[in-house]
């Protein structure tokens, strides 16, 4: 049958993580707003074959993970699901790029196989910090980040909106389709004619939704503005957070710790 | 499926990010003006309903495949373009921070791919045009049709430079145009069929919401419009251009340096520098990263020896190997360590 339930079950579910207590979750949304954007764009800014100049940025999601008690199989799920296009696209640079870049003894390494380890290399760090941000933070409080940051009030108003009815519109769904399934043959996908029919009833449906919640929200008083009350304070906790992860990006990305240790271990074992 | 962020470099990100964020603040702009309190629930709930719709699986007819909604072209013709685009780009921000569907760097360039073009440039050039006011079954259909289709293809063509201009994946621009158009034509025609399928069904059943729609959704000037595009085009030209320079260009020291003086290295003339130069030259294991060569390898303008970039040879890669193989084990650790204290306190 259709993953409708799942999907929502997981949005809930990680909302229930953001809805923790650690030193991470109590740290004000901008400071790890900038945080996880500084780290991927370090990340994606290493050119195409590197692979263990990135490896120490895994100390990122380690540490938040662990203290933001998150389970780790849970996003490994989650990047297993997601990985089919990200390997799908790179698979083809093994298959372009055979010119022989690394020898080891007699194996020679192509630069595609190099380059399509750093781009999955890539897709778990970039996936993982994504995640970890909606996890320690809220889809709620995301938002009134973005617009303390100057995002457009109107489209923040927007995701809120959309985000409160995601809920319910999923659950209308799941029943609709269920009720369908029920009285149909073919356990499969749903037929064209069927869906159609379904997606406009729901589409009628929710448009005349729409109009029940606007007539409600005059009912208390809406005039147009809506007020997003929440007391945000930038301390010393977000700023050593902030800056202190960003020396160690910046840090990490033009000294290339794992290439020092590997000289020295070289060195010890000759 | 959206872009991600394993494929993207900083500055097509950034460029693109850019022109959203300016489409964005735009779109805002002409939802405020209409002063249309009814359109803020209109647009949450109808993001919604995108966001549910595009869950359920239907079976395309006469092919074994399924598919889904992709909903670009259903939102701009019920919200119209400024707030179809807003809907569109929260749709996509959900689905990239808790599913992972498209990065967040990346996010930038599938809002513009999934909501640029149908809202801005697919709806009022070609979807408006064919209905011309008046809504006849024909009409809705052939206008759903074409504008998904043309909508679908320029979204896979951004798709395509964005790869491409990022330079990580290998795929070559004719290949990777070769499997997309096609591909994303016969999406095209299934979302074009769908839009059209749905909106004749609202509008036999209520056609007042379309009517309604039609009367009030104006189009905006045409200059504006081109304005925006020739922004875009500049936008887009000037990011690949430099992503282009800046990855032919290794080490932007070096390279300065070798266009001011002459030489990639300085060289140094005094005692102190020559002795201390001499004790590192001999007990360097792996000078300037590779292994000791017998007799010295020359660099400079003089040498005829073109090093190939990335120049990477045995004894940087297997140093390499070898660090970031211990810095993951040192990581792995570590968070073992950090997970048994939590469990511990």
């Amino acid at each position: 049958m259709n993953n409708i339930g799942k999907n929502s079950f997981d949005i809930g579910y990680m909302d229930t993580l953001a809805a923790g207590d650690s030193f991470f979750h109590r740290l004000d949304p901008r400071a790890k707003l900038i945080t996880t954007i500084l780290f991927i764009v370090t990340v994606v800014s290493f050119d195409k074959y590197t692979i263990s100049a990135m490896t120490p940025f895994f100390i990122y999601p380690v540490v938040l993970i662990s203290f933001g008690g998150l389970s780790y199989k849970y996003i490994l799920k989650k990047l297993l699901i997601v990985s089919p296009f990200a390997i799908l696209v790179g698979i083809f640079n093994p298959i372009m790029d055979r010119g022989i870049l690394i020898q080891l003894g007699s194996i020679g390494i192509s630069g595609g196989w190099i380059s399509f380890i750093s781009i999955i290399l890539r897709f778990v760090l970039t996936v993982t910090a994504a995640f970890i941000l909606i996890s320690l933070t809220g889809f709620n409080a995301v938002c009134e980040a973005l617009i303390k940051f100057w995002v457009p009030r109107q489209f923040v108003i927007q995701l809120l909106f959309f985000y409160r009815y995601i809920f319910v519109l999923t659950d209308e769904t799941e029943r609709m389709v269920r009720a369908s399934s029920f009285r149909v043959f073919n356990s499969k996908a749903i037929g064209f004619r069927v869906f159609v029919l379904l997606i406009g009833n729901l589409l009628l449906r929710t448009l005349d939704r729409a109009e029940r919640i606007y007539r409600a929200m005059c009912c208390r008083g809406f005039d147009g503005h809506i007020y997003i009350i929440r007391s945000m304070k930038i301390g010393y906790q977000e700023i050593i957070f902030t800056f202190g992860w960003a020396l160690l990006f910046i840090f990490l990305r033009y000294s290339n710790i794992p290439l020092k240790l590997g000289v020295l271990v070289m060195g010890v074992l000759k | 499926m959206h872009m991600a962020d394993a494929l993207i470099s900083p500055a097509v990100g950034g460029v693109m990010w850019a022109t959203t964020a300016g489409l964005i603040a735009y779109s805002a702009k002409k939802v405020k003006e209409k002063e249309d309190d009814r359109k803020v629930p209109l647009m949450g709930v109808l993001g919604a309903f995108i966001f549910a719709a595009q869950m359920i699986n239907f079976s395309i007819p006469a092919t074994g495949s399924s598919g889904h909604l992709g909903g670009g072209m259903i939102l701009a013709i019920f919200l119209g373009p400024y707030a179809a685009f807003l809907v569109m780009a929260s749709v996509l921000t959900v689905q990239a921070l808790f599913f992972a569907d498209g990065g967040l760097l990346a996010l930038g360039c599938n809002i513009f791919n999934l909501g640029f073009f149908p809202c801005f440039i697919v709806y009022p050039l070609i979807y408006r045009k064919i209905i011309g006011g008046h809504l006849t079954q024909k009409r809705i259909m052939f206008g759903s049709l074409i504008a998904a289709i043309i909508a679908l293809q320029l979204g896979a063509f951004g798709v395509v430079l964005e790869t491409v201009f990022s330079r990580i994946s290998e795929l070559p621009f004719r290949t990777f145009v070769l499997l997309m158009q096609p591909i994303h034509l016969a999406i095209g025609i299934v979302e074009g069929l769908v839009t059209a399928a749905v909106v004749s069904f609202v509008w036999k059943a209520r056609p007042e919401i379309l009517n309604a729609a039609e009367r009030s959704i104006p189009i905006g000037k045409v200059d504006m419009k081109r304005v925006l595009l020739a922004l875009v085009a500049a936008a887009v030209i000037v990011g690949g251009a430099l992503s282009w320079f800046a990855s032919s260009n290794p080490d932007g020291l070096e390279w300065a340096m070798f266009k001011t003086s002459g030489k990639e290295e300085l060289e140094s003339h005094e005692n102190v520098h020559t002795s201390l130069a001499g004790i590192q030259e001999k007990t360097s294991f792996l000078p300037d990263y590779g292994f000791k060569k017998g007799e010295p390898v020359e660099t400079g303008p003089e040498s005829d020896v073109k090093t190939p970039w990335p120049a990477i040879d045995s004894g940087t890669s297997v140093s390499g190997l070898i660090g970031g193989t211990l810095t993951l084990l040192m990581v792995v650790l570590i968070g073992l360590g950090l997970k048994r204290r939590k469990d511990i306190s």
